[in-house]
């Protein structure tokens, strides 16, 4: 058996002996070149002048390139053509590239870059939410409104909460910054790109060169990390590179200085949610209204999907009899907002979290209550249906939530915490627990689908290529375990090799937690269709049907003998069968309109709770999660150890992007925050100290590969249990609702405490 | 290197010129630095004509071509580009991104590439990190690696402190705190033991000639043009005495200590500095010496040195010290640096002015003291002249009433929004007739970092406490009185208005942190 086991990802012995190789890492041909971009200064204005002049002297430098001399500028849009390569004219954020220096070292570019001189006519900025609302600055005609029920119902509940809070953005500080190479070859050009979708940069970089996509191969190894930030974001610098090859003949990189990478690249989108919900007297939901207030930046990107999701999630894990959500996606002078792990999800989940906290300290309940009150019907009871009108027919939460409840010790400690608040003048703690669930597919259905190619070498080898990439999840390993399983191998016995869209065309990105369901199965169709071919081989030699053939242990055993793989391959090879396969999947049973909002988006959902227990200091708001407790769905772990490794450092993520994870754009539009030396992620003393994490093993119910569970995207929400227990602390410290806004750094949370004790 | 010792000679000043000092030759100054010689993963290596502003990690990456030390920021706050570095001092943990060529002459550099074992022996931590999962994306490993590696040889199983500066982003840091501690025992490999051993003699000796008139060695010298115009013009003195003569001569130049602040005027802001001062090699100044009650700490003490010295002594400090950056810029980064370098936001001077320290200024033979508060003037200006830099700090010997207290968005590896440091005296409280009558205060030091554009003394603060009871009345009165004191800014950091809040609330704190109430969510146990 491979499959399920603790093994290590497959690179790890090139990761600490830093031997494995990132982009920046390849070694180029001779003469390679390195590009820089110049960036914009102003938010929202028109070029007027722009002199190159001592871009050009500088020392280095061999070209420079700006919208003069595209008469057809390429576009680096990964949806609607919106994202000139290079400004034309009007600048839309600080960031934009407006020029692109290619020179002979990577600091010889970027000291050129610098050396513009720039005139502009500033024009009005736009930059927050409520001043694109005020100019009805947005993507669509307007607002996407999905309404379910009947809102007049809120008049007569018990109880109604209302408020508004803000949801801060996020950087993905994925370790290694964006980064791309460009080599010409003699009909084409070959890429090399820290990308999650490489068919992205394949298909944006034959449109700029004008060629077709089968001219443009893009190779992808490995990325230093990605969360969404690689999704889109990557695009400009592939494209740099290409028309900087293409024009010189010679190799050609671009990877952002750090500070460039944050200015210029996508972020979470930040949210800003305004909410009213009622309750009955027991917590037990009547009706909730979201209106959602969605800062898109300057170009679409992903916009509209993020944006969905979000809409997708606004009801979590509970059944909300009347619901009405309504969408704003505004269009701001500020980057680009983009995919980042969860896409939307965790924006959409957190306000009903909120709602919860809001009820249960109106009502005087512990939050667990209107929680458990609210579930939807459990797996084998008659489905309750979604705000979009999915049937929910796996919920598990009624048994995650009580295990968790109780291996957590959540209902004691919260009673310890009652009694060390009451002690304690000065430090207060909070305990909060958080159920997520989270919808697994692409929501633009047509992505869910993926491709392998596996080739087996006559000494027995294993080749295996896929669509995703790996961008330190494990992927790779997984899918490797996947194909081993289906030969009888070890894991180790695959070769695992780079995404190529040489080899697996037309690929979906790495995204939306489908790496493994997707292309796990494509490789498993790939390999199965070749081991059928051995099978039957074989099976024919010895007079036994094909289906007695077995694969274990590195043999193939068949009517009483056993060989070794490797001998009957050589002999399949010598018998003039084919040892190689593609392989496909496309995800069953999904539909979806978007803009009606429904459907049947998702294909299964992902389950999980975390319990967190902080600590707040009342003077200076200094706040730290003490522990956490997870239980986590993965349906039968294709690897426990890869598994669990995504849901600690999910949680971790998503406890920073709640807490200390501040970013902060000045009235300039300039984003201050443009570094670790500013933005801060958590560092290793961030992490709870005390941190249990569980896996919820019990199989899928759909036919996914293994009967798995996707496990990207869904813990990263379980990170919201830190702010929920912020807000538990903040509450010790007087009667009015904490109303705590996110991130919440120690000056959020000296502010609510002053709400607080105001009252 | 720095180690705490008596002060044995009677001297009033305890940064004095060394001239006619028997120990100390005098050597040539306006030496160009045209060569750089170290030892990387066990190989020596020369440099001739190196550009003194380049930096480790380009020198490895793009010349050496030693792939593994990864660029994750390139200013010193993710540690991705971490490396081993061995003098004799020890082996320490730096940021290869800051760090300058000249910096390593005469030492010994280990990147990831070298803790792997002649025959490609694993180094334990790189066993422990496959076992315990440790690595995802990977990119962030070779510095954690170097990192563990480091500590494993020092025998530092402080891992929270070890790995502050390590940022990961993809595992939540729990697997790695597994194979940290799977590894803290392990024995250190022979073929890491062998880079204390090295000296520059070694190179030279083994060496072709060219490393003749290296400079760093006791008595080296001679001056040679920058070759060509626009060159970095760079000076290593190896004592003060030389630094002073030529800083008089060059008072326009850059004098660089760590390099954890200048780097980033290099690497970030792209400036072409020129010339430039290494002190890194001036041993006079990296001593800790105590006499007559006070410590007197030399410019050139870094500031982990400095943590390690002070930790029984002046807790707090060291306390402070501890969450000052990570280790591997308290390994490069000097306490005279920090003070000279006149920064509203460093760490040291309020708790340095809260203790009542004394700084020490050196111009040529010329040497000054004045109380640290009254160098700071205004935004970036000190009373520094021309040519003058400085030498020490001398603090008391302990001050118990000490306490600091640093307010950052995360707890390690950030720059504080607010940093305010306590060092109040106050009469033992009484009882009378049954009745405790609170103590009064007697005198009261208060310093804080990123209130004003200058590391500042609460003056009106302290006045409002002095002569006072010591009671949460009077530290009510004294409230408003920071808003004479102080009217900080807003930045990315935080805002004015948390700011002054927060001053304020730390000496509600300090009151209640000296009656030993808990005030320090880090001293809290879950």
């Amino acid at each position: 058996m491979t499959l399920g086991l603790p093994l290590p990802h497959d690179s790890a012995p090139l990761h600490v002996t830093g031997q494995a190789r990132y982009v920046d890492d390849v070694p180029l041909p001779a003469g390679a070149l390195h590009l820089a971009f110049g960036l914009s200064t102003r938010a929202h204005a028109e070029i007027t002048a722009l002199d190159l002049t001592p871009v050009r002297a500088a020392p280095g430098v061999i070209a420079v390139f700006s919208a003069a001399d595209f008469p057809d500028m390429p576009d680096t849009s990964p949806s609607v053509h919106d994202e000139p390569f290079l400004a034309t004219g009007t600048v839309h954020y600080v960031g934009q590239a407006i020029f692109l220096v290619v020179a002979e070292t990577h600091l010889q570019a970027r000291k050129a870059a610098r050396l513009a001189t720039i005139t502009y006519t500033d024009l009005p900025a736009l930059l927050t939410v409520e001043e694109a609302l005020a100019a009805n600055s947005r993507f669509e005609q307007g607002p996407i409104l999905w309404t379910r029920g009947d809102m007049a119902a809120i008049a007569q509940a018990h109880t109604i909460v209302e408020g508004e809070f803000e949801v801060g953005g996020q950087e993905h500080f994925y370790l290694e910054g964006q980064v791309a190479a460009a080599i010409p070859q003699e009909d084409g050009m070959h890429i090399l790109s820290s990308t999650q979708h490489p068919t992205e940069i394949q298909h944006k970089v034959a449109h700029a060169l004008h060629l077709p996509m089968a001219a443009v191969r893009v190779e992808m190894r490995r990325m230093g990390g990605g969360f969404g930030g690689k999704e889109s974001q990557g695009n400009a610098l592939a494209v740099a590179c290409a028309l900087a090859a293409h024009a010189t003949g010679k190799p050609c990189k671009m990877r952002y200085d750090r500070d460039d990478d944050m200015v210029i690249t996508g972020k979470r989108h930040d949210i800003k949610i305004r909410y009213k919900a009622g309750a009955d007297a027991t917590g037990k939901l009547v009706a909730v209204d979201f209106t959602h207030l969605v800062r898109c930046g300057w170009s679409q990107d992903l916009s509209l999907a993020v944006a969905d999701r979000a809409m997708l999630h606004a009801d979590n894990c509970y059944w909300i009899p009347n619901i009405r959500i309504e969408s704003h996606r505004l269009k701001t002078n500020t980057c680009s907002a983009t995919a980042y792990r969860g896409f939307g999800g965790p924006q959409g989940i957190i306000g009903i979290e909120r709602v919860i906290d809001h009820l249960a300290h109106t009502l005087g309940l512990d939050p667990v209550e209107i929680m458990q009150r609210n579930l939807y019907a459990p797996m084998g009871a008659t489905p309750q249906t979604t705000p979009y009108g999915m049937e929910i027919e796996d919920s598990i939460t009624d048994k995650i939530l009580p295990r968790l409840l109780e291996t957590s010790d959540y209902h004691a400690r919260k009673a310890a915490i009652d009694v060390f608040n009451a002690g304690s003048p000065i430090l207060k703690k909070g305990i909060a627990v958080t159920p997520v669930k989270f919808g697994i597919s692409f929501t633009l259905t047509w992505l869910n689908q993926a491709g392998a190619l596996v080739h087996v070498y006559q000494d027995g080898s294993v080749h295996l290529n896929h669509g995703g990439t790996e961008m330190g999840q494990g992927l790779n390993q997984k899918v490797a375990q996947v194909t081993a399983q289906v030969f009888g191998l070890d894991a180790g016995q695959i070769k695992i090799t780079a995404a190529d869209t040489g080899k697996v065309p037309n690929t979906s990105a790495t995204a939306a937690s489908s790496g493994s369901d997707l292309n796990g199965k494509a490789a498993e169709n790939a390999a199965i269709t070749i081991r059928d071919r051995i099978a039957a081989f074989i099976g024919e030699k010895h007079q036994v049907p094909p289906e007695t053939v077995r694969f274990k242990d590195g043999q193939i055993r068949v009517g009483g003998e056993s060989y070794d793989f490797a001998r009957v391959v050589n002999w399949a090879y010598q018998a003039r069968i084919s040892l190689s396969s593609t392989g496909f999947y496309a995800t069953p049973k999904i539909n979806w309109d978007r803009i009606k909002g429904q459907g049947r988006p998702f294909l299964y959902f992902a389950y999980g709770a975390a319990v967190t227990e902080v600590v707040i200091d009342t003077l200076a708001g200094e706040n730290r999660i003490l522990r956490a407790d997870i239980l986590h769905d993965t349906g039968t772990s294709l690897n426990t150890a890869l598994d669990i490794g995504q849901i600690e450092g999910a949680y971790v993520q998503g406890a920073g992007w709640l807490t200390t994870e501040e970013l902060v754009w000045d009235t300039k539009g300039r984003l201050t925050t443009h570094a670790p030396s500013t933005y801060k992620i958590p560092a290793i003393t961030d992490r709870p100290p005390v941190f249990n994490v569980t896996l919820w093993t019990d199989p899928n119910r759909e036919d996914t590969v293994g009967k798995s569970k996707a496990v990207g995207e869904p813990p990263f929400n379980l990170g919201i249990s830190a702010l929920m227990a912020l807000s538990h602390a903040v509450s010790a410290c007087g009667a009015a609702y904490p109303a705590l806004n996110a991130p919440a750094t120690a000056e959020r949370v000296l502010l609510a405490v002053g709400r607080v004790r105001d009252v | 290197m720095a180690c705490l010792v008596p002060f044995n000679q009677a001297t009033p000043d305890p940064f004095p010129p060394h001239r006619g000092a028997a120990l100390v030759k005098k050597t040539a100054a306006g030496q160009i630095m045209a060569q750089v010689a170290f030892l990387l993963n066990g190989t020596p290596v020369h440099l001739a004509d190196v550009d003194p502003t380049q930096t480790l990690l380009d020198y490895v990456r793009e010349t050496a071509g030693l792939k593994g030390t990864k660029e994750g920021c390139n200013e010193g706050d993710c540690g991705a580009c971490t490396v081993m570095v061995t003098d004799a001092g020890g082996a320490k943990a730096l940021n290869a991104c800051i760090l300058f060529l000249p910096q390593l002459h005469g030492k010994a550099v280990r990147t990831v590439e070298g803790l792997t074992g002649p025959a490609g022996e694993p180094h334990p931590v790189q066993t422990a990190m496959i076992a315990h999962h440790g690595s995802q994306c990977g990119f962030c490993t070779p510095g954690f690696v170097v990192s563990m590696a480091t500590a494993n040889l020092n025998g530092d199983t402080d891992h929270d402190t070890t790995l502050a500066g390590n940022l990961c982003r993809c595992t939540g840091y729990a697997p790695i705190i597994r194979a940290a501690e799977a590894a803290e025992a392990a024995a250190i490999p022979a073929w890491l033991q062998t880079d204390a051993d090295f000296t520059l003699a070694q190179i030279s000796s083994e060496g072709s000639g060219e490393a003749e008139g290296l400079p760093g060695e006791g008595g080296s010298g001679g001056a040679s043009s920058p070759p060509g115009s626009g060159a970095t013009v760079s000076y290593s003195p190896t004592n003060s005495d030389d630094l002073a003569d030529w800083y008089l001569k060059h008072p326009d130049a850059t004098l660089i200590a760590g390099a954890t602040d200048v780097g980033l005027w290099v690497t970030k802001n792209l400036r072409h500095l020129s010339p430039v001062a290494f002190l890194s090699g001036i041993t006079d100044l990296q001593h800790i010496e105590h006499q007559g009650g006070q410590l007197h700490i030399g410019a050139g003490v870094t500031i982990e040195t400095l943590r390690k010295a002070v930790t029984v002594s002046h807790p707090s400090f060291a306390e402070l010290l501890r969450r000052y950056a990570s280790t591997q810029v308290r390994n490069a980064a000097t306490i005279g640096g920090n003070i000279a370098n006149g920064s509203p936001i460093g760490d040291g001077p309020p708790a340095l002015i809260a203790m009542g320290a004394t700084l020490h200024l050196r111009r040529g033979d010329d040497i000054r003291a004045l109380a640290l508060e009254n160098f700071f003037l205004d935004y970036r200006k000190q009373d520094r002249q021309p040519g003058e830099f400085v030498v020490g700090v001398s603090i008391p010997a302990a001050v118990p009433a000490l306490r600091c207290y640093k307010i950052s968005k995360r707890f390690d590896q950030d720059i504080s929004a607010v940093c305010g440091c306590f060092n109040i005296t106050v009469t033992a409280e009484t009882v009378v007739d049954g009745k405790v009558v609170p103590g009064k205060v007697t005198a009261a030091r208060i310093a804080f970092g990123g209130m004003a554009g200058i590391p500042k003394r609460a003056a009106s603060v302290e006045a409002a406490l002095v002569g006072q009871d010591w009671t949460l009345d009077t530290i009510r009165a004294a409230l408003p009185a920071f808003a004479t004191d102080f009217q900080p800014l807003s930045d990315m950091r935080a805002s004015s208005t948390y700011r002054l809040l927060t001053a304020q609330n730390l000496l509600t704190r300090y009151f209640h942190d000296l009656a030993g109430t808990p005030v320090n969510v880090l001293e809290v146990q879950p």
